[in-house]
């Protein structure tokens, strides 16, 4: 690896300071699985790495029923599938956050990091936009706050500006007779980046026939991962029924604009999401129902 | 160059300090500096798993870890795992099951293990294959890593 400095402040103010000062010539390391590479393999240039992991903000990790779940933007994905309580609550998190790499990724491999590294083809990031994340981000005019599908501008691109850090993500709380998912297409069992990656989540009426809300969320079809709003709204006030899903699956096809590459062609690609948004929406409904 | 940084850390059990440079990976700083040269650099990016440590109780890729990530932290590598009688029930099943050919995947493949084992003691095989997804071999067709794996996980349930 080319010569760097390494810092580890021990506040958010100290962090913006280091960041604002160094400008992009400094990049943040949580769990440096992505950074890392990319700094060993000079596809990024930088002079420092700041590591955050002893800032308490971005480890926090906490749920409440009544103001809703917290993920500190450095808690790796291992910390969140083992906490039994928020597993429960969230299993469509869980479905994304259990198939990030192997083991050892999940060791270390954050939520923040997934966003912030902004692949189109990012594991976490349609889940986080379906169960309406929020990033809280600090730089040195303070907290400001952004929905996670607008947090990625590009392929490898985000919102954060000079001297500004992603803090933690937020959630709503679980809403009663909800449910999500996510479901990738990989050509292997394991380790491999999706062709192509669904989000959704969906929330019943009390009597768990008709649906409220619904939110339906695309990786790797488009520069950026992708919420499709007129998708979920296509399933609202409908009892989930053929021809509504039919109707949701054929809009996330018509937003889909993917590219073709080694992975797989366009088309192909559309097929996957037709095929995966209805598979993801017949898991979310089971867990609603439950 | 940057100044080198003083790095005080636990490994294997024993108080350790070493120097390392900023942009050493703590692979680097095992193998160069502290001449520990049980965890193998295979692919250098998080795919191969052949350079595995327990870190704080979590098995991580040493090559995805900043030297300096470990100021005040407790370490496990390959060195920790024998006592210095004897094997580890896990390397004995290694070894009696030809669980290996070229060795180089396979200090990564104990590691994992004694991860695997200490969180799960009874894996299924399709847990066990499913933990060490990130552990590759390009020698055995993994079967016999497999066996191995499962067969101490039964030593160690014997015991």
């Amino acid at each position: 690896m080319k010569d760097i400095t390494y810092a580890a402040p021990r506040t958010l103010a100290e962090t913006t300071a280091l960041l604002n000062d160094k400008g992009d010539r400094a990049r943040i390391l949580a769990g440096g699985t992505d950074v890392i590479v990319q700094v060993r393999e000079g596809r990024r240039d930088i002079d420092a790495l700041v590591d955050i992991k002893r800032v308490p903000e971005v480890n926090e990790l906490s749920y409440d029923p009544a103001k809703g779940l917290v993920i500190g933007a450095a808690v790796p994905c291992c910390l969140i599938y083992e906490n039994v309580v928020i597993a429960k609550a969230y299993p469509g998190l869980i479905d994304a956050v259990s198939l990030i790499g192997g083991i050892q990724i999940q060791s270390r491999a954050s939520l923040g990091g997934n966003l912030c590294n902004a692949s189109p083809a990012a594991d976490a990031i349609p889940v986080l936009i379906a169960l309406e994340g929020v990033c809280d981000i600090a730089g040195p005019k303070g907290i400001r706050s952004v929905p996670v599908e607008q947090f990625c501008t590009g392929p490898g691109k985000n919102q954060l500006q000079r001297g500004e850090i992603l803090v933690r993500l937020r959630f709503p709380s679980k809403k009663a007779a909800s449910g999500a998912a996510y479901l990738r297409f990989i050509p292997r069992n394991e380790m491999d980046i999706a062709v192509v990656g669904v989000g959704v989540a969906i929330q019943l009426n009390a009597a768990k026939a008709k649906c409220l809300a619904a939110r339906i969320a695309l990786a790797a079809v488009a520069p950026t991962p992708l919420l499709v709003a007129d998708a979920g709204a296509a399933l609202v006030g409908t009892t989930l029924d053929e021809t509504a899903i039919t109707k949701a699956a054929n809009l996330a096809q018509a937003a889909a604009k993917p590219i073709s590459d080694m992975r797989g062609d366009a088309e192909y690609r559309k097929h996957l999401v037709g095929v995966l948004v209805r598979r993801a929406l017949a898991i979310a409904i089971e867990r609603a129902k439950q | 160059m940057s100044k080198k940084l003083h790095i005080t850390c636990t490994i294997n059990g024993n108080a350790t300090e070493f120097l390392c440079e900023p942009r050493n990976s703590l692979l680097e700083a095992l193998r160069d500096e502290l001449k520990m040269t049980g965890a193998k650099e295979g692919c250098n990016n998080g795919n191969c798993g052949s350079c595995n440590v327990i870190l704080d109780g979590r098995l991580v890729n040493s090559c995805l870890v900043m030297a300096a990530e470990v100021e005040g932290r407790s370490l496990t590598t390959i060195e920790g795992v024998a006592n210095k009688e004897s094997l580890h029930p896990i390397q004995k099943c290694f070894l009696e099951g030809a669980a290996l050919q070229c060795g180089i995947c396979t200090p990564g493949f104990i590691m994992a293990t004694k991860a695997l084992l200490e969180k799960n003691p009874h894996p299924t095989e399709h847990e066990a294959r499913h933990f060490l997804a990130g552990n590759l071999c390009r020698c055995t067709g993994y079967d016999k890593i497999i066996r191995a794996v499962l067969e101490s996980a039964e030593c160690a349930g014997k015991k």
